[in-house]
């Protein structure tokens, strides 16, 4: 029994690492581009959601839907003015670039809160559980889940019912043909990158929620989000909901048998999917 | 009768070449005259190009770009470890043994790695670190996740001390920082000299065309694969001796500290984007920018690496080439060239 239970965490933990990776499978699917500052990114997002709930004295959730446009205004000048300048045939400056990015913002998040690991502020709701049948589970971590699977269902609709995202289809295919139809390419990156942020913004507030925060601990969010994307497939956001079940599944069922080797086992089920699926469970055609 | 030859060499490489002699020269001497906190900062600055060296033949050269060098690093520093701790040898030979063991693991590394592309291949090279960083923390004879030290027999009787103690007349601590300078700046010079020599044969065309244009060299023939392997291999190799002399030197190790992004990587990559990725020349200027940095701006901690990430944007974006580049467009200058020029029979006519 105890078993299902560890599963069944593992999955709902799944619907967190999925929040990490949907931006990152966003941009990368649309300008082909890997954001090496995203772990980064969420950090400063549950910062930005401290910053207000501690200032105006909002609830989390309430500060998170007033972070939303500033994260998007984040994204949206990041790529404009800088990420957009490094995209080209060579994969070394937006890599490079976005490797800087990481380590300014880790550094200057340091310097503005310390290093002391921070928390949002917790209520009746975020500790309570319900029992679905044997299973008893936290009201948080299923809110994550259905967070993420709204995000993702969102995100398909978005691409596949608006101009907006007929437009992010079209820069992806080609760029330069979807220019001459009248699209701005750099305007379109833009955008894509703002609402990354604001997928961002969401998964921040339930990291902040759930666990301690620092300003160091970004690279290790950007690696599940990486984890759960390849596993799922590159371009794919079931597939990237699925990666972020597995690896969650395979966390909780390591740090079941020994409580060292969650992180690992985590690694460890990323490395056999890669193994045997090279290019992912649910592979786009071409890439 | 016309005749063609080909040349590598220039006018300012002859130059650079005398030069490098009497730096040489200069730096093999330096125990001699400098003092104990210099020779630390030559180690520090010698190992940093050690390593620059070999991530930019990886990435600059190979195409390679990987953040995961502090999983030969660490490997290599815990093999030296091993092999002094658990199997009694001494600290200089069990160098090597810190080479050998990161260029094992850099065969898995490389067989799960090269599955990604580009810029997941960055982040893959980082999580099979982890994986490295993690395994090595459940090490328990070895201190675990809190690490261990050097034991104080094997340190003290270390191959050389006693001749360097003699020498010099040193005490044996200051004796252990020359030998290992000596040593770091051995290491420096093979792998310079090493690398320059790769790129100059038929290897180093090939690895050219490739970074130039993978489907253009296969046409000509080129196995782009085992190229990629020969260089993954190669830099594995050397970040793992370095690895083992730098933690030979601190004779204290954690597996946080041996397997750090930051320190084994983040500095390594800030060193070769801000001299000049894809030359030999750049690490060399990054290294001293990265240190004469480091020394300005050290007490001002995270606006130290804010400003290196910082000043590596600017770079990356306004001279992608690196400072080296700028340099060398202006002037023409190249200290070790690997440019084939043809000259001699109607080419000289032309000229004229």
């Amino acid at each position: 029994m105890i078993w299902v239970d560890t599963v069944a965490q593992g999955i709902l933990l799944g619907g967190l690492y999925a929040l990490f990776a949907a931006g990152l499978s966003l941009v990368f699917g649309i300008m082909r581009l890997v954001n090496l500052a995203h772990g980064d990114l969420i950090v400063v997002g549950a910062y930005l959601i401290l910053l207000l709930v501690t200032l105006l004295g909002l609830p989390p959730f309430l500060a998170a839907l007033v972070a939303m446009p500033l994260m998007f205004a984040l994204g949206w000048g990041l790529q404009k003015f800088l990420l957009n300048r490094t995209l080209g045939d060579d994969i070394l400056p937006p890599l490079l670039v976005t490797f800087g990015l990481s380590i300014v913002f880790q550094n200057a998040l340091l310097e503005g809160f310390s290093a002391d690991s921070q928390r949002l502020p917790t209520d009746a709701l975020t500790t309570a559980s319900v029992a679905i049948g044997p299973l008893n589970l936290g009201v948080m971590p299923l809110l994550t889940f259905a967070s993420a699977v709204a995000v993702i269902v969102g995100l398909n609709q978005l691409f596949y019912r608006t101009s907006l995202g007929r437009a992010f289809r079209a820069t992806s295919d080609d760029p330069v043909t979807a220019s001459l139809m009248g699209i701005k390419p750099a305007s379109i990156f833009a955008t894509a990158t703002g609402i990354a942020l604001i997928i961002v913004t969401i998964a921040a507030l339930y990291l902040g929620l759930r666990a301690n925060f620092d300003p160091n601990i970004g690279p290790a969010r950007l690696i599940y989000a990486f984890e759960a994307v390849i596993i799922g497939g590159l371009g794919s956001l079931w597939g990237t909901l699925l990666g972020g079940i597995i690896i969650g599944v395979a966390q909780t069922v390591g740090a079941a048998i020994n409580p060292e080797w969650q992180i690992l086992a985590g690694h460890l089920a990323f490395l056999a999917v890669l193994l045997v699926r090279p290019r992912g469970l649910f592979p786009r055609a071409n890439d | 009768m016309t005749t063609y030859a080909v040349h590598t060499r220039t006018r300012a490489s002859n130059a650079a070449a005398i030069l490098l002699i009497g730096l040489v020269a200069v730096l093999v001497a330096l125990p001699f005259f400098a003092g104990r906190s210099t020779i630390q900062d030559m180690f520090f600055i010698l190992t940093m190009l050690v390593l620059a060296q070999f991530w930019n033949l990886l990435a600059g050269y190979g195409g390679l770009v990987s953040i995961g060098q502090q999983a030969f690093v660490g490997m290599g520093a815990y093999a030296l470890f091993a092999a002094v701790i658990l199997g009694g040898l001494d600290p200089v030979p069990s160098i090597l043994l810190a080479g050998v063991a990161a260029l094992i693991i850099s065969i898995p590394t490389a067989f799960f790695a090269f599955r990604l592309q580009g810029a997941y291949f960055a982040i893959g090279t980082w999580v099979i670190a982890e994986v490295f960083r993690l395994f090595v923390a459940q090490w328990k004879t070895l201190g675990g996740g809190t690490g261990t030290s050097l034991p104080r027999s094997a340190t003290k009787d270390m191959w050389f001390v006693d001749a360097i103690t003699v020498l010099l007349d040193v005490k044996s601590s200051a004796a252990r920082d020359i030998l290992a300078y000596w040593l770091a700046l051995a290491l420096a010079l093979v792998t310079i000299g090493g690398i320059y020599w790769l790129l100059r044969t038929r290897r180093g065309l090939a690895l050219a065309a490739i970074r130039d244009n993978t489907e253009a060299a296969k046409s000509v023939g080129v196995d782009a694969g085992r190229m990629k392997w020969l260089v993954f291999l190669t830099s594995g190799f050397g970040t793992g001796l370095a690895g083992g002399l730098i933690y030979m030197q601190k004779a204290r190790i954690s597996p946080d500290a041996a397997f750090s992004v930051t320190d084994w990587t983040a500095y390594v990559i800030f060193i070769v984007v801000i001299g000049g990725i894809g030359t030999i020349e750049g690490p060399i200027l990054g290294v001293l920018i990265f240190f004469a940095l480091q020394s300005l701006l050290a007490d001002f901690g995270s606006w130290y690496l804010m400003t290196l990430g910082g000043l590596a944007i600017v770079i990356m974006l306004i001279a992608p080439r690196g400072l080296w580049g700028l340099i060398s467009e202006r002037t023409g200058i190249h200290l070790f060239p690997i440019r084939r020029r043809l000259t001699g029979g109607k080419l000289d006519q032309l000229e004229d």
